[in-house]
């Protein structure tokens, strides 16, 4: 078996566990959704015949596989509080949640690589106590904290962005990105410093190599030497807490779109928790451990692309 | 006898004396005990009286009277952060201890028996990690109602595999030695050897992780008490407080600034305490500072 192929069996078996999980968790949740939906004057009867006709009255595994199956083209069933198709409402979502992760993710590469290689190169001085205390200090701020000073500082006294809110992207793609670019800073700068932190000791592990000397010791220079050979090389852990970060910053998502007021995934999960509508959080949350580990599969395979040696491997 | 890998000669003294040259080390072992003096004196002593509510001192900005000014209900806010600590360290410290008390010998298991044991313990850790944990602990905290004791059993949950994954590593690079060859050859079984000569060579490593999960475990808190699912009022906790600051953030800013700053500091204290034990245990990552 080669290593691609294995991953792609652990993701598939994951995956699969994974919804078994989600589905057993909401069986045994209190509260009966037809009893939900029809209030508390309806009678037995009605609820009964309402649980038929919503198949909750099936064999445990019958409805597992028919939930299952649904997943699998898309089909997630009817919100119980919103009486539409879960699908619908997750469409009208995932275009804020999945832009923002984006930014976020974007942003916290652009930010820690940099500062990565800058403190890498100046071990032990000034610079890189100055940048490795910022990343110290980073890590230690709560991103929901965070997005209230920035909400204080950008919003409330400088008037720059808007406080909360999502205008929708039929107003234009200005407004749109502008009104998630706090919640994205908010999102991205903790973990920039978690990867900042990873960045820098992976190249200075890689900086010690023997290959690294030699490249010096043929005449490239120095920036050269730190981009095309130490980067590559010092890659592995970086995308391994990148593929981390991407599920911390999904999660991060519902925290910070109730922050922001950003009618996103986050939000939807949050609120069909309190209103007990089962249906949507069971598909969210499938949805987001499912791009989870899609996204854990793309960095094993990038793992591949980085390092040839892994690709034939075991 | 226990044979120790790591540290062949050090007395006591000399990884004190270690331990007090080393920046990090210091700072956040100071940090870390400040804010454990601070929990343990709110229960003696704080300037005000976090349960009374006094409205007519009700948003007043910091001032001699009120350090940290008060907050909607007039409650002063240094008061309740030092009461709010309490809670964020309880918290912590029971979800590290439960994730440290089930990993730890679920790793330390995987690594003896090796095979099927250890694929499986391994699947279960990967369908764990899938589950964004914030995401879990608000299911599960939705799932049994909000409150103190199942917000540190949702970070709990999520410590587990942290641990199995650190003391299975550990081990695994424990057991090929020759002195546990020697345990071996002895006549010691599984548990002997792991129990006698494997936890106290990773007890370095589970020590580093346990502050990490610590500070991590203080964050969760924080999250889950800001959207309403950790402790519930009227029992201060950081969280809640940024919670009620929050639409209250034109008026009276300081409402947030400081139950914010708490948790800032109280977490870059363990974190730099975590760094400085990793630097001090281990000799090898002291060359990367």
């Amino acid at each position: 078996m080669t290593y691609l192929l294995k991953r792609l069996i652990i993701a598939a078996v994951t995956l699969v566990l994974a919804s078994m999980v989600v589905f057993a968790v909401m069986e045994i949740l209190p509260g009966d959704p037809a009893r939900l939906m029809l209030g508390f004057n309806a009678s037995t009867d009605q609820v009964e015949l309402l649980r038929n006709q919503m198949g909750l009255n099936a064999p445990l595994v019958l409805r597992y596989l028919h939930w299952a199956g649904g997943l699998l083209s898309l089909d997630f069933g009817r919100s119980y509080t919103y009486s539409v198709p879960v699908i619908d409402l997750v469409r009208e979502r995932v275009v804020v949640s999945l832009p923002l992760a984006l930014i976020a993710l974007a942003l916290s590469t652009a930010i820690a690589i940099p500062v990565g290689l800058f403190s890498a190169s100046r071990q032990g001085r000034a610079g890189d106590t100055l940048a490795m205390g910022a990343a110290q200090l980073g890590v230690a701020v709560p991103n929901f904290w965070f997005a209230l000073m920035l909400i204080y500082l950008f919003a409330v006294w400088l008037r720059l962005v808007p406080a909360g809110g999502f205008p929708g992207w039929s107003a234009g793609i200005w407004p749109a990105v502008k009104s998630l670019l706090l919640p994205a800073v908010a999102l991205a700068l903790p973990q920039a410093a978690i990867l900042a932190r990873v960045a820098r000791s992976a190249l200075i592990e890689v900086l010690n190599e023997d290959y690294i000397r030699t490249a010096r010791a043929k005449g490239l220079p120095y920036r050269a030497v730190l981009w095309r050979h130490a980067l590559r090389n010092a890659m592995i852990p970086v995308l391994t807490i990148l593929g981390l970060q991407f599920a911390f910053l999904l999660a991060g998502t519902i925290i910070i779109e109730n922050v922001f007021y950003l009618p996103g995934l986050g939000r939807l999960v949050f609120q069909a928790i309190t209103q007990r509508d089962l249906i949507v959080v069971e598909s969210v949350v499938m949805l987001l451990v499912a791009a989870v580990i899609a996204v854990n599969l793309l960095v094993d395979f990038s793992y591949a692309v980085v390092d040839p040696r892994l690709r034939g491997r075991q | 006898m226990t044979l120790r890998a790591d540290l062949p000669e050090e007395t006591l003294a000399g990884v004190l004396a270690k331990a007090f040259g080393n920046r990090s080390f210091l700072i956040g072992f100071v940090i870390t005990l400040l804010v454990a003096a601070i929990a343990l004196l709110s229960f003696v002593w704080t300037p005000h009286d976090v349960t009374k509510l006094v409205i007519a001192d009700k948003t007043q900005a910091p001032s001699p009277a009120h350090w940290f000014g008060t907050d909607h209900f007039g409650r002063d806010i240094l008061s309740m952060i030092m009461v709010g600590a309490r809670n964020s360290i309880a918290v912590a410290l029971v979800a590290v201890g439960i994730g440290m008390g089930i990993g730890v010998p679920l790793g330390a298991f995987a690594a003896a028996r090796g095979g099927i044991a250890d694929e499986a313990l391994m699947r279960v850790n990967d369908l764990v990690f899938a589950f964004p944990a914030l995401l879990s602990a608000i299911m599960i905290t939705a799932i049994f109602g909000p409150g103190a004791v199942n917000a540190i059993i949702a970070i709990g949950i999520f410590n587990i595999p942290v641990f199995a994954r650190v003391a299975r590593a550990g081990a695994l690079a424990i057991w090929p030695r020759e002195f546990i060859l020697a345990a071996r050859a002895a006549g010691k079984g599984m548990t002997e050897i792991t129990v006698e000569h494997i936890l106290p060579n990773i007890a370095t490593l589970l020590l580093v992780q346990g502050t990490i999960q610590f500070a991590l475990g203080i964050l969760a808190e924080a999250g889950l008490s800001y959207v309403g699912l950790g402790a519930q009022p009227p029992m201060p906790s950081w969280g809640r407080m940024l919670f009620d600051a929050q639409t209250r953030m034109v008026t009276a800013p300081w409402m947030a600034i400081f139950p914010g700053m708490a948790i800032v500091i109280t977490v870059l204290g363990l974190n730099l305490l975590g760094d400085g034990i990793a630097d001090i245990l281990d000799p090898k990552s002291r060359r990367q500072r």
